[in-house]
């Protein structure tokens, strides 16, 4: 079995937003809260959140959790008003 | 009604003692339940039965974590984040519980592109032609594993265990192999552009 061309564009996604410097997904986990906030109200991203940006773009885990995030905060507001 | 509270509220009424906490911990569950619903109700791989568990976890969670807790978020949404995460690995804990990553590993193989199933572009091959030469020539034998099994999709919880190591290692382990292909891959020649655009629609 080969890898497939879809997972072959996705390693090369991942090689290609590869940083010397990077956050794990513990720290992603303190932070994703505000990013998603920010992200929901439609601001730019902070300076202090392009660590998160990016771990977003290499971690499919984290991603999928943020999506289920922003979900979750729009199900959220809705029950608030 | 559930009542929401402003963050410092939160905060003290969470390490608060007797009626007080009591009741901050049941409004916090409520609206978890709306955030975790909301977030999973798409999924084939939850049920119902499962909330309990999930609500149980991620109340223990939150409570260890309130400390490291930033104030740059609404208490809610901060604690909502942790419960997500509680319920998606256990969910990905059963999908790939079964499964082998040494068999994973044994089953693929970096090939020659010609055995790839996707269109690669022509002028793109030399790119993915290098990429296996990195990785079957410049990888350890750990970071090639690492490398396809989170292609591949595994858990990083289950990857990690399998390989008896920490998520810290493993993270480190699959940072130094994206990072080595991405420098091997730079001072080649290739840019962000061929990274991007290897194979067709
Ligand atoms: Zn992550």
């Amino acid at each position: 079995m080969s890898m497939t061309g879809e997972e072959i564009q996705r390693l090369l996604d991942v090689v290609r937003d590869t940083q010397a410097v990077e956050i794990d997904c513990d720290v992603c986990l303190m932070q994703v809260g505000e990013f998603a906030e920010d992200r929901l109200a439609g601001k730019p991203i902070a300076e202090g959140l392009k660590a998160i940006e990016q771990h977003l773009l290499i971690c499919p885990e984290c991603r999928e959790e943020f999506e289920a995030l922003c979900q979750a905060i729009n199900a959220l507001k809705k029950t608030a008003s | 009604m559930v009542r929401d509270r402003n963050n410092d509220e939160w905060i003290k009424s969470l390490e608060a003692e007797g009626p007080v906490r009591e009741t901050a911990l049941a409004d916090l569950r409520e609206l978890l339940v709306v955030g975790l619903k909301s977030s999973l109700k798409s999924r084939s791989d939850y049920v119902e039965s499962m909330m309990d568990d999930f609500l149980q976890d991620s109340l223990i969670r939150i409570l260890q974590a309130l400390n490291q807790f930033q104030n740059r978020s609404r208490f809610v949404t901060w604690a909502t984040s942790i419960a997500i995460r509680v319920a998606m690995t256990e969910l990905r804990k059963r999908r790939w519980r079964d499964v082998s990553l040494e068999k994973l590993v044994a089953d693929t193989n970096f090939d020659p592109v010609s055995d790839v199933d996707g269109d690669v572009v022509p002028e793109r091959r030399e790119l993915v032609e290098a990429m296996y030469r990195v990785i079957n020539t410049q990888l350890t034998d750990r970071q090639r594993t690492v490398l396809l099994a989170e292609i591949k999709g595994m858990a990083q919880e289950e990857i990690a265990g399998q390989l008896g190591c920490s998520r810290n290692a493993l993270y480190k382990l699959s940072h130094d192999a994206r990072f080595r292909l991405k420098q091997e891959l730079v001072q080649a020649g290739f840019d962000y552009q061929s990274f991007a655009f290897a194979f067709n629609e």
